[in-house]
């Protein structure tokens, strides 16, 4: 894997997320309250709405269009409504926050 | 004989000894090095000597007898600088020693954050006797202590500091207290016990500059500019494995010094062992699986097959008094599910996680008394999809019996107490139940149990199901989501009863199951927070909707829209040439809406915190277009222009919003004065509606034209404008006290009973209409503020611009 720094773990507000513009479309980096991070597709399953505005609680986000809500360790919609939003690797070290380059490029390739 | 040197004599190496001594005695001659000025010591006892509760010589491990009763050559106070391989020697300060075997036991050094100033005298870390014995000389009435770190070791300081009477501050970066270990609102329990011990805790503190005078420390200054006093400075912030002696002789390093299951480093004759090490790039910070390390490494020296297999630890805050025990794994993961359980009257809080029908891990605060059971459950993976429902109740509920979530009220002795408050036990409740109370009221009435904060109703109710079967009724009112059993009513009565002025605490005090809430109860909680205690409670964003945490309404296609607020409808040449302007800048749609303004659609985010300033610029504040809050104010011409106008409609309007504007409500809130009844303004629709009459003003509630459709209700005739405003204020206020959150006024009003109730409050009674009044002013004071002017920054034009831009990088 080759490991990007994104930005520092403090500019990601606890329980919301920033976004990463990348080829493949905006990514959304989540921190959780357990201060973990989590990079998913900025694009919920239902009708593209942007999951990085939505509220995180526990390991999930609802989406902020029709409240939808995906794990962020998966990205599987939870309950009753399926779809799955694409996840990406992603790491905090020294209090920076890594998302996985080569990842994201491969899938912009497939 | 062979020559064994070990390196360090901490925890691990001191097992180890015991073991090679016990198996084969007189079979090594051994050379112990250690840089501290003394041998074994047990040094996760260093707690209760700095409380006071222990002395040192109680926690020695290894006296002088004992070393020359085995041999030892001991060279305490002398550090090893290196280690010759080629020649197998061992450097010491004080001269060389030559070895057949040698042990590398260096433990870890404490991590010292790099800020400036942290070489100054007074900031130390947490780690041997020589830094609790330089906490408790510190320690004279009125000295100050600050404590960098929230978690054990950190909170071990601080609580021993402040048992010796020093004024101790905890400084702590994350939002709350151990926070791997505890969700928020358990966090708040420990904080809670801390702050009764009169120890300052200040969490999402983060520190900049250590300051000092003289070359000694004298306040540490957070990067907000508080400075906290201080004599002497704790770093308790965490640990990195002391390898640099085994990286330097050539040994394979990682994070520690990497070693195989029989504790061998990459050279056969140098072991190593504890928290210097690394293995299967596993750290080590307990002791119970150094434990294990040292009798593999004592069998490895005594050529006997052994294995090391990390195990699950468990841990407990030795702090008296905060009982708190930890044990496995409590991150949350896929495929993990939590099951949380909180008492508040006893100031309970346990958690398991599973995974896969067994315990992985596994935190209680409050009463430990379990702990060892599910540290055993943990350690031997059994299944317990039999238990479940009971597991978190503890093992004198599992048994024969099958298992039902009633089952632990049944099992409750009759003199289990249920209600706290007023001392009821559970034989008393059984008791009514069986001369004829049928229902929580009942209960309530012929014993007291829940009438005083209620807390224990869904106890009760359990009470009444088990001892009632199937002729017990379940209650009507719906708990407020799947958080909790409460319903919103019960929610807002307890935050004032019992003062909560936190989300934590609410969720603790409440008994709520998820560890942070849901995207239901979270922004329905922040909002009574705020309403009940606008001078204690900070707003928190993250609990908040899109809308009212970017101020702006967000569109199908994620783009917002942006409305400013035009005082009654009225607006002038420069406010629309000023719209205009940044309609065309940030190319944006232009509609006028139903609410008689201008509504600017298809803004990106990034843009937002721009258009702000420049419609700023130009007079303009937000019109909250997006929020559960004060919406438009509709008026009509009125006496200024219209024929048939009978007051200044335009005026009252506009003077109604500038009062109200900024308030948040449980709902939106939307008015219009209408200055004759032709009711142009279509005052009779609204939450609030004005209607001028020759006499005066006829005011009425409760109206709606969305989903539903609502004529207003009359709930007062005034004379004058003044009695307008007065009531306006106070009905909203009354509004904002006790609605549910997301009930717009028509449904509030139906569940009180009608408007009489609301009558006597904001009308009759004028003493209460200028109490509701003053507090809606106390409110005031803190939010009507424009949030746009307080987000038209570049600190916001940063943080709403993504984070990172790769679509750059990765054309280069
Ligand atoms: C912009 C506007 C429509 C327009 O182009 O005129 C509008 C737009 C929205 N309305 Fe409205 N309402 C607008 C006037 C109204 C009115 C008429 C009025 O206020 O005179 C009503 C009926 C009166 C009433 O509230 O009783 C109205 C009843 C609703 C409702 C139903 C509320 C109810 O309790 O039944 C919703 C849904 C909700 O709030 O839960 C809603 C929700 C919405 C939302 C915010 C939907 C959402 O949550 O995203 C729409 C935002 C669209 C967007 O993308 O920006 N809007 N909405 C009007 C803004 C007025 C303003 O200047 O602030
Ligand atoms: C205040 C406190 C409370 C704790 N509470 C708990 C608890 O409740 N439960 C728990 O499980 N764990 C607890 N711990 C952690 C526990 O003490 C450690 O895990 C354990 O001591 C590690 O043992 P060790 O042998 O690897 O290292 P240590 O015990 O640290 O011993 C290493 C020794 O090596 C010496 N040394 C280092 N480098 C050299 C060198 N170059 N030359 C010579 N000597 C050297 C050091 O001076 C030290 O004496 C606590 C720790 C502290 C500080
Ligand atoms: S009526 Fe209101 S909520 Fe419905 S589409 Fe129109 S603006 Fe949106
Ligand atoms: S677009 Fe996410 S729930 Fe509809």
């Amino acid at each position: 894997m080759s490991w990007v720094d994104i930005g520092a773990l403090d500019d990601i507000p606890a329980q919301g997320a920033r976004v990463v513009r990348t080829k493949l479309g905006c990514v959304a980096v989540f921190r959780t309250a357990d201060d973990q991070v989590f990079a998913l597709a900025d694009r919920c399953a239902h009708k593209g709405g942007p999951l990085s505005e939505g509220i995180v609680h526990g390991h999930k986000v609802t989406c902020p269009l029709h409240n939808w809500v995906f794990s962020l360790e998966t990205g599987e919609a939870q309950g009753a409504d399926s779809g799955q939003v694409p996840t990406f690797p992603a790491k905090i070290e020294n209090g920076r926050v890594l998302l996985d380059a080569a990842r994201l490029q491969q899938e912009s390739a497939a | 004989m062979q020559k064994l040197v070990v390196i360090g004599a901490g925890m691990a190496s001191g097992r180890m000894l015991e073991h090679l001594f016990e198996a084969a005695p007189g079979a090594w001659d051994v050379t112990l090095f250690n840089a501290e000025p003394r041998g074994n010591y047990n040094r996760i006892m260093l707690s209760p000597v700095l409380s006071g509760e222990r002395s040192y010589e109680e926690i020695v491990t290894h006296d002088a007898a004992w070393y020359e009763s085995h041999g030892v050559t001991c060279r305490f106070g002398e550090r090893v600088v290196g280690i010759d391989r080629a020649r197998k020697e061992v450097i010491g300060e004080n001269g060389t020693v030559a070895y057949d075997k040698l042990v590398i036991a260096t433990g870890s050094e404490p991590f010292m954050i790099p800020l400036p100033g942290r070489d100054l005298d007074g900031v130390i870390a947490y780690r041997d006797l020589e830094d609790t014995n330089r906490m408790i000389e510190a320690a004279a009435p009125g000295a100050r202590a600050v404590v960098i770190g929230g978690g054990l070791l950190g909170l071990e300081a601080a609580a021993g500091m402040r048992l010796r009477g020093m004024e101790v501050t905890v400084v702590h970066l994350m939002g709350h207290l151990m926070e791997r270990q505890l969700d928020p609102a358990a966090g708040y329990l420990l904080r809670r016990a801390l702050v009764d011990r009169g120890i300052e805790v200040l969490c999402s503190a983060n520190s900049k500059e250590i300051l000092g005078e003289n070359g000694k420390v004298r306040a540490l200054m957070l990067d907000d500019g508080t400075e906290l006093p201080c004599d002497l400075l704790v770093m308790a912030v965490g640990i990195r494995p002391a390898a640099t002696l085994g990286r330097e002789a050539g040994l394979a390093v990682g994070r520690g010094i990497q070693v195989d299951a029989q504790m061998r480093s990459s050279d056969p004759d140098v072991l190593s062992l504890g928290e210097c090490v690394e293995f299967e790039g596993q750290l080590f910070g307990l002791v119970a699986p150094l434990y294990d390390q040292a009798k593999v490494a004592a069998a490895t020296l005594l050529g006997e097959e052994a294995v090391f297999t990390p195990r699950e630890v468990s841990t407990k805050l030795k702090v008296t008094g905060c009982d708190l025990f930890s044990a496995g794994d409590f991150a949350e993961g896929p495929g993990r599910e939590d099951i949380v359980f909180r008492d508040p009257a006893r100031g309970v809080y346990k958690r398991l996680v599973l995974e896969e029908n067994r315990v992985i891990g596994a935190v209680l605060y409050g009463d430990v008394a379990d702990g060892n059971w599910f540290y055993g459950l943990i350690k031997d993976g059994t299944d317990v999809s039999d238990m479940r429902e009971t597991l978190i109740f503890g093992p004198a509920f599992q048994g024969g019996a099958p298992a039902d979530p009633m089952a632990a009220v049944a099992a409750l002795p009759a003199d289990a107490e249920i209600c706290g408050c007023n001392g009821v036990c559970k034989g008393a409740i059984v008791a009514a139940i069986q001369n004829g109370a049928s229902t929580l009221d009942a209960i309530k009435a012929t014993t007291k149990a829940s009438a005083s904060c209620g807390n224990c109703a869904g106890l009760v109710e359990q009470v009444l199901a088990v001892t009632l079967g199937d002729d017990f009724v379940a209650p009507s009112a719906r708990p407020m989501c799947a958080c909790t059993d409460h319903p919103h009513e019960d929610v807002r009565r307890l935050i004032k009863a019992k003062e909560i002025k936190s989300m934590p605490q609410a969720m603790q005090e409440l008994g709520w199951k998820t560890p942070n809430g849901c995207h239901s109860c979270r922004p329905a909680l922040n909002y009574y927070l705020i309403a009940d205690w606008p001078l204690d409670y900070k707003d928190d964003p993250q609990s908040r909707f899109v809308n009212e945490r970017n101020h702006a309404n967000i569109q199908k296609d994620g783009t917002y829209s942006v409305m400013p607020r035009m005082w009654g409808g009225m607006t002038t040449p420069d406010e629309l040439l000023a719209i205009a302007a940044a309609a065309k800048k940030y190319n944006a749609t232009v509609k006028v809406t139903g609410g008689q303004r201008i509504d600017l659609l298809g803004i990106k985010k990034e843009d937002l915190p721009y258009i702000w300033a420049d419609l700023n610029a130009a007079g303009m504040v937000s019109g909250h277009g997006y929020t559960k809050g004060l919406r438009t104010v509709k008026t009509c011409v009125g006496t200024d222009w219209c024929r048939f106008g009978t007051q200044d409609s335009t005026g009252l309007g506009i003077k109604l919003e500038k009062r109200l504007w900024g308030s948040w409500t449980p709902h939106k809130f939307k008015l219009a004065v209408t200055g004759c009844p032709r009711n142009c303004a279509e005052a009779t629709c609204k939450d609030l509606g004005v209607v001028c009459v020759d006499s005066g003003y006829e005011i009425g509630v409760g109206g709606a034209a969305g989903m539903e459709l609502k004529e207003t209700e009359p709930l007062a005739k005034v004379a004058t404008e003044q009695e307008v405003i007065d009531i306006t204020v106070a009905f909203l206020q009354l509004y904002r006290e006790s609605a549910n959150y997301l009930d717009r006024p028509y449904k509030w009003i139906a569940k009180t009973g009608g408007l009489d109730w609301i009558r006597a409050q904001v009308v009759d009674d004028l003493e209460n209409r200028a109490a509701l009044i003053a507090r809606f002013d106390i409110s005031q004071s803190i939010y009507q503020k424009d949030p746009w002017a307080e987000r038209a920054t570049p600190e916001y034009q940063r943080a709403w611009a993504p984070l990172a831009d790769l679509t750059q990088e990765a054309a280069e």
